[in-house]
């Protein structure tokens, strides 16, 4: 199926996957969210995973970077078992992923220059002014380096992503993971995560992986996307051919239909019954 | 029938939380080494814990020996014996209410700021943002706290009971007329320093206690305003409730 | 972090407010002070009964603290309890005459070793002992004697 979307793409085609996502099964509380769930992430492209809530879209992230294992099933990193590793291994690799998530996470306790700060701080022995340029340069890329001095709570929604981003790429990661990374934002501040996004992995060669269901935004920034649906992968391929996809499902999702498989009723009983019951 | 398996029920997931603790516990015990590398970060929260508390410390140890300073002479004075005050006053301090005072205010006040603070980290995704940044949050949110706490409680403690001892003296010696010479000498001549002691380690063993169900609650709290709201009463209940069931088995072994 | 100067500052001065607090208890509240100021040297008496009496309690003459029961030990071959006190060194003239004997402060308060001087003009030195002693009154031997001398008095009333 990712041949058909570097097919359709006119950049040069990755020899291999970042990512192996191999036949994965998992379950919570007796609720099973990924039955046999294969996916792959081409190396030094953008990926989309989208699906209605609920898919269990954020569950593949935490699958991903080993902060759960699955029931059943193989995660590759790079060709590493992420399923197999122990904490310590487990560490190691995290810092090859940066991770954007929903708000931001920024720490709370420190101003805007210390947390980029912070993974270099916690993971290097770097000399005081080396950290001050690596800051300073991830925070110019993100526009941000007027801010350094600001504490989290004074930025806005899009301000504190971006400050976000700039510490996911403090360490230089191999793979980038946006979580949401649209919800919330007003156009302008969308756009700049659209360029920042791009620019981060055209320009840096970084691998990206976004997981969104805001369709016409990861239209435009995606190479091609994946569509989760009832624990397993309902359709994948680049945005045109999944516009067009001939699953009723995949094209309620795509273009935003109110009603279909995903009903627009929760589960009730009949209506008219219903409302006879009340008046007898 | 139904009410057997609903205490069985309750009684199982006692056990579990106890278990659940013991094992956060040992999993904050193993990174203490490590937090150690980093004593800014403990500094930051003794500060937190400790000078933060202390205006609150030093008010309330001031007013609860003037309290005692009123009622121990009125009760003393019945037998003539008022100049015993400062013993009796300095021993209670000394022993019970200096800990478990300062314990329950400690649980109240830093208690509850390491609960709503760490629970609000897990909420904002801070602590995943950690994990994922290859940062154990244990290592760096909670041993710092938990240490914090340790090192600041039984300092509380010998302040509030200082100050305690001085609001006796205030109210005994100045406002009452116990004759100051004989209020000294008595209760030096009746307090030893293992009485001291016994109250710098039950300050110690509640420091231990109410700063680990401080951080317990904090890192386990469900990620939502309401789960962190939850997990800060938890922390205060469950600490003052702790503090009492320990400072009695701790009074019966010192005693 | 822009603050931690500050943060270090009065967390410093909390820390060492906690062990002036710790140190006053230990210096001011509790009863070490001889053995801190100055020197002290320690001599013995030796009881038929000491009552309640307790290491820690104080050695007063003419009702001035000088000094400290250090230790209380029972001994087997004379029968009596052996008591070390830890005198001052500042009150080293106590005749070696002087008398020794275990009172009680007021109702509430414990006992204490009240020590009368004698006239010698010897001083009790270190590891010298106090030989004149009066014990601890024992309430039950007083009520006995009450008693008994009540029922000799009832007795020669009888007999009149």
């Amino acid at each position: 199926m990712s041949s058909t979307a570097q097919a359709a793409d006119p950049r040069p085609v990755p020899s291999d996957n970042l990512v192996e996502v191999e036949d994965v099964h998992y379950s919570v509380g007796g609720r099973k969210i990924f039955s046999g769930l294969s996916l792959t992430i081409p190396r030094g492209r953008i990926t989309a995973i989208m699906g209605p809530s609920g898919t269990g879209k954020t569950t593949l992230l935490r699958l991903m970077t080993g902060q759960i294992k699955p029931d059943k099933g193989r995660i590759r990193f790079d060709g590493i078992d992420v399923t197999s590793l122990k904490l310590g291994e487990l560490y190691d690799l995290r810092r090859r992923m940066g991770m954007l998530f929903q708000n931001g996470a920024l720490l709370t306790d420190m101003d805007v220059f210390e947390n980029v700060a912070f993974p270099l701080r916690e993971h290097t022995k770097l000399p005081e002014p080396l950290i001050r340029n690596v800051v300073l340069t991830k925070l110019q890329a993100v526009g941000l380096r007027g801010a350094a001095r600001l504490m989290p709570s004074e930025l806005s929604g899009g301000m504190a992503r971006r400050v976000a981003l700039a510490r996911a790429m403090a360490t230089d990661p191999d793979l980038l993971i946006y979580d949401e990374p649209f919800t919330g934002l007003d156009p302008i501040s969308m756009g700049m995560i659209v360029r920042l996004v791009r620019h981060m992995n055209y320009a840096l060669g970084i691998t990206s992986l976004v997981v969104s269901h805001d369709v016409e935004e990861l239209a435009e920034l995606a190479d091609m996307g994946y569509i989760l649906a009832g624990g397993r992968v309902a359709a994948a391929g680049n945005f045109s051919e999944l516009k067009k996809h001939d699953s009723e499902l995949v094209n309620q999702f795509m273009n935003g239909l109110p009603d279909g498989p995903v009903p627009f009723h929760y589960p009730a009983p009949d209506y008219y019954q219903e409302l006879l019951e009340g008046s007898a | 029938m139904s009410l057997l398996r609903e205490i069985f029920e309750n009684l199982r997931s006692f056990v579990a939380t106890v278990g659940a603790v013991a094992l956060f516990l040992l999993r904050t015990l193993v990174q203490v080494p490590r937090a150690l590398t980093r004593p800014g970060l403990i500094v930051a929260q003794i500060h937190n814990a400790g000078a933060l508390s202390l205006v609150i410390i030093m008010t309330c140890g001031l007013f609860v020996g003037g309290v005692l300073g009123l009622q121990g002479y009125d009760l003393l004075q019945r037998f003539g014996s008022e100049d015993a005050l400062g013993t009796a006053a300095a021993l209670a301090l000394i022993k019970e209410l200096g800990p478990v005072v300062t314990a329950l205010l400690f649980a109240g006040r830093a208690g509850t700021a390491l609960a709503s603070e760490i629970g609000l980290m897990r909420a904002t995704d801070q602590l995943s943002a950690m994990e994922m940044m290859a940062v154990d949050p244990v290592r760096r949110v909670v041993v710092p706290r938990f240490l914090g706490g340790l090192i600041a409680m039984p300092l509380l403690t010998v302040i509030f009971i200082a100050i305690g001892i001085f609001g006796v003296q205030v109210v005994g010696v100045q406002l009452l007329g116990v004759d100051a010479a004989s209020f000294w000498s008595q209760m030096r001549a009746a307090v030893e320093v293992s009485d001291v002691m016994e109250g710098v380690i039950k300050g110690v063993v509640f420091g231990f206690v109410c700063s680990l169900i401080a951080v317990y609650e904090g890192y386990t709290a469900v990620p939502t305003a309401e789960g962190v709201g939850r997990a800060t009463t938890r922390t205060v209940v469950i600490s003052a409730v702790l503090v009492l069931i320990f400072n009695y088995m701790l009074t019966a072994v010192m005693l | 972090m822009r603050s931690n100067r500050a943060v270090e500052l009065s967390t410093g001065l909390f820390v060492l407010l906690g062990f002036a607090a710790l140190f006053f208890l230990v210096t001011q509240i509790t009863n070490r002070e001889y053995l801190t100021n100055g020197g002290s040297y320690t001599v013995q008496a030796q009881f038929e009964n000491i009552g309640t009496l307790k290491p820690g309690a104080a050695v007063s003459m003419a009702g001035v603290t000088i000094g400290r029961v250090e230790s209380i030990r029972y001994d087997q071959s004379i029968y009596k309890a052996v008591v070390d006190m830890r005198i001052s060194s500042q009150f080293n003239r106590i005749p070696v005459d002087s008398d020794a004997s275990i009172m009680t402060a007021g109702l509430l308060g414990g006992q204490y070793i009240g020590i009368t001087p004698g006239g010698s003009e010897e001083y009790l030195a270190d590891g010298s002992r106090i030989e004149f002693v009066q014990d601890a009154l024992v309430l039950e031997n007083l009520i006995n004697q009450l008693v008994a001398s009540f029922s000799q008095r009832s007795d020669s009333k009888g007999d009149n």
